[in-house]
């Protein structure tokens, strides 16, 4: 548990991660490079979850694929149990990805359908050349039993089952090589209301067997808020605020976090949000300036935000935020109208 | 139902039936509800429900023979105030209702704009599909429909093509030509369910002001119990095909009374609770209803945590939990 945290060795140290794409910008220039992660530090413990939130394009997906390798980081250090995985050759990289493994919002697109739910689960066994047959058929059947389903679905396609079976097949594949870490991106968004719960419920369960340090990416605060130890917001690829899922929510100290809790739908119709309320406006990407990417929409933005990049700032114990304002009003939550 | 005060549709025992070479099932069973002018009927419902068939059978977009309508009426109250009965109509008939008179706005704006007219013109065309105006006129109006809908600079973003703009500005481009021709009814398809949630509510904001505005009846189709919080006047939740529960969305969330209502509002958690992280949330067991394969008593039963023998023989009948509330339960009574 978080408890644990600071005492113990991370199991995941991410430093100064940094991934640029590089584009055209035209014949005779070259324009500067896209930074979808920008130097993005932070780090993970065995037995915690820390939640990763942000809008569609702050680099989120970006962050997860490059933790695994699925792309090449343009900088930085992503240490698993210690070891150094940027750099890594092939062999040794497939050595150490048993140890972390990755749950995609859509289970369909990533079981492959001309195998059973058996053959899904196991492969991840039989690529490391662990177990014989037998034994591989013994674990399926141990992993089918702890995700919930009977042992005869390991006999059956991927697209004989619902959408919320597919996810639970999809986290028996990830658990079967024993990982310490797990990302999971939006695991349940694709899924029905009354089925998000099971699936939430379920890795829980398993993340706290089994001490796993869980990674998880989202966008539905209400689960967030209710799932994580920890938070991270992700904005056009910086982190803008880390600390405890208590203290963000209690007191977020950065203008887009607050924009994001705000522009959370109510849970009861007398906490809606009033029809005159300033919305959070339409941003785009600041062109040129050293400042706060956030500063065109920032409801609080001073002179001195166009100057520099905020560094991230210590608000209390393992709570940072990358603003320069210390001085932002107390939010109140679901105001009552 | 509630007492009918002016309604611009009312659905009444509505029943589409769909035939495929392995079945013949219905997705809609005896669906009846009411849209009130200038008020937002939310219709709640997850895969399988009906809830987005029953928005295509009031626009008359079901592709027979795969899908029918089977029984039922669809009556809506038009401009000139005339009640008609849409599943009558012919297509020459729905041409001048459908884009006129409803509105409809869905979650994929992509599919539905056209990648190669710049959105000014697209939105021309809408109009000039239904009234008698100049190009000209026509392209001046999109402009003021793109100002209507809070984008900036109208003038530059007529001329830009789908693929130019955000997915939240898409969705208001989609909205400025479902309002083109003012209509009284807008049917709104899961419209924020692909945006990012700060997008999700300027543009549920924006439906509301513009029905303000203009006084439309909005049917409001969600699978989002946080979003119907924010917009709903009136709840409908749909499970199999049939209507469990209708409610004045305060009464809904202060006191649901089918079991099924009552645990997707136990999965909301409360805003006021307090934070404790590894938080295990109420579950509903099993699997959302296939309405190929129904339960021969009540649809919710192989779920429900309430089951009793009567529930697994025969499905229960609508009854009033107010004059106001509506439920699909034999035991809503019981705390």
């Amino acid at each position: 548990m978080a408890v644990e945290r600071g005492t113990t060795e991370p199991l995941l140290d991410v430093r100064g991660l940094s991934v640029h794409f590089e584009r055209s910008g035209g014949f005779w220039r070259r324009a500067a490079p896209i930074k979808a992660v920008d130097d993005v530090s932070f780090s993970v413990h065995a037995h915690e979850i820390l939640g990763l939130v942000g809008e569609s394009g702050s680099g989120k997906s970006t962050l997860a694929r490059a933790i695994l390798r699925l792309i090449e980081p343009t900088a930085g250090s992503v240490r698993l149990g210690g070891t150094e995985l940027l750099g890594l050759e092939a062999r040794a990289l497939r050595a150490i990805r048993k140890r972390m493994q990755v749950i995609f919002q859509d289970p369909y697109a990533s079981l492959n359908p001309r195998m059973t739910a058996g053959e899904n689960i196991s492969e991840g066994l039989r690529l490391l050349g662990e177990d014989t047959r037998a034994a591989r058929a013994v674990a399926v059947t141990e992993l089918l039993r702890q995700v919930g389903l009977p042992a005869e679905a390991a006999g059956r396609y991927p697209h004989e089952f619902s959408g919320g079976q597919r996810q639970r097949i999809g986290i028996a594949r990830a658990l079967a090589v024993q990982p310490a870490l797990i990302i999971a991106d939006e695991p349940v968004s694709a899924l029905d209301v009354s089925i998000q719960a099971q699936i939430l419920n379920l890795l829980l369960d398993q993340q706290e067997q089994r001490g796993l340090a869980l990674l998880f990416i989202g966008h539905d605060l209400s689960v967030i808020r209710h799932f994580c130890d920890r938070l991270l917001v992700l904005y056009l690829g910086r982190i803008v605020e880390i600390g405890t899922t208590e203290a963000v929510f209690a007191n977020p100290q950065h203008p887009y976090t607050r924009a994001l809790l705000d522009a959370a739908p109510a849970t009861h119709p007398k906490r809606r949000a009033p029809a005159h309320a300033p919305a959070l406006e339409l941003g785009q990407r600041p062109q040129g300036g050293a400042g706060c990417a956030f500063r065109t929409r920032c409801r609080y933005v001073l002179p001195a935000c166009h100057g520099a990049v905020p560094p991230l700032r210590t608000v209390a114990a393992g709570h940072v935020a990358a603003c320069i304002r210390t001085d932002l009003p107390a939010r109140t939550e679901g105001a009552l109208s | 139902m509630t007492e009918a005060e002016d309604p611009v549709l009312m659905l009444r025992r509505l029943a589409v039936e769909f035939t495929t070479p392995n079945a013949r099932f219905r997705a809609v069973d005896g669906v009846s509800l009411n849209v009130e002018r200038g008020q937002t009927l939310a219709l709640v419902g997850e895969s399988g429900s009906g809830k987005s068939v029953t928005t295509l059978s009031i626009l008359r977009l079901l592709r027979p023979p795969l899908a029918r309508i089977a029984a039922g009426e669809i009556l809506f109250r038009g401009r000139d105030g005339r009640l008609r009965d849409l599943a009558q109509l012919d297509e020459r008939q729905m041409r001048s209702v459908r884009g006129d008179q409803i509105g409809l706005i869905f979650q994929e704006p992509m599919t539905s704009l056209n990648p190669v007219m710049s959105v000014g013109a697209q939105i021309a065309q809408a109009i000039r599909l239904h009234r008698a105006v100049s190009k000209r006129a026509a392209a001046a109006e999109a402009q003021s429909l793109l100002r209507l809908v809070e984008i900036d600079d109208p003038a530059r973003r007529a001329a830009s093509y789908p693929h130019q703009l955000s997915g939240g500005m898409r969705q208001r481009v989609m909205i400025a030509m479902a309002i083109a021709c003012r209509p009284v009814l807008l049917l709104a398809d899961e419209p924020t369910t692909a945006l990012d949630v700060t997008v999700q509510a300027q543009i549920l904001r924006l439906i509301r002001r513009l029905q303000r505005e203009f006084g439309m009846g909005v049917l409001f189709i969600t699978h989002n119990l946080g979003v119907v919080a924010e917009i709903a006047d009136q709840v409908a939740v749909m499970y199999g095909g049939q209507i469990v529960e209708s409610a004045p969305v305060h009464e809904l969330f202060d006191s649901p009374r089918h079991p099924y209502t009552r645990a997707l509002l136990a999965s909301l958690p409360d805003a006021a609770a307090a934070h404790t992280p590894h938080q295990r949330l109420r579950v509903v067991p099993g699997q959302v209803v296939d309405p190929r394969r129904l339960p021969p008593g009540c649809r919710f039963e192989p779920r429900c945590v309430r089951a009793e023998e009567q529930c697994r023989r025969s499905g229960p009948e609508v009854m009033a939990a107010s004059p106001v509330h509506d439920v699909r339960c034999r035991r809503w009574n019981e705390a």
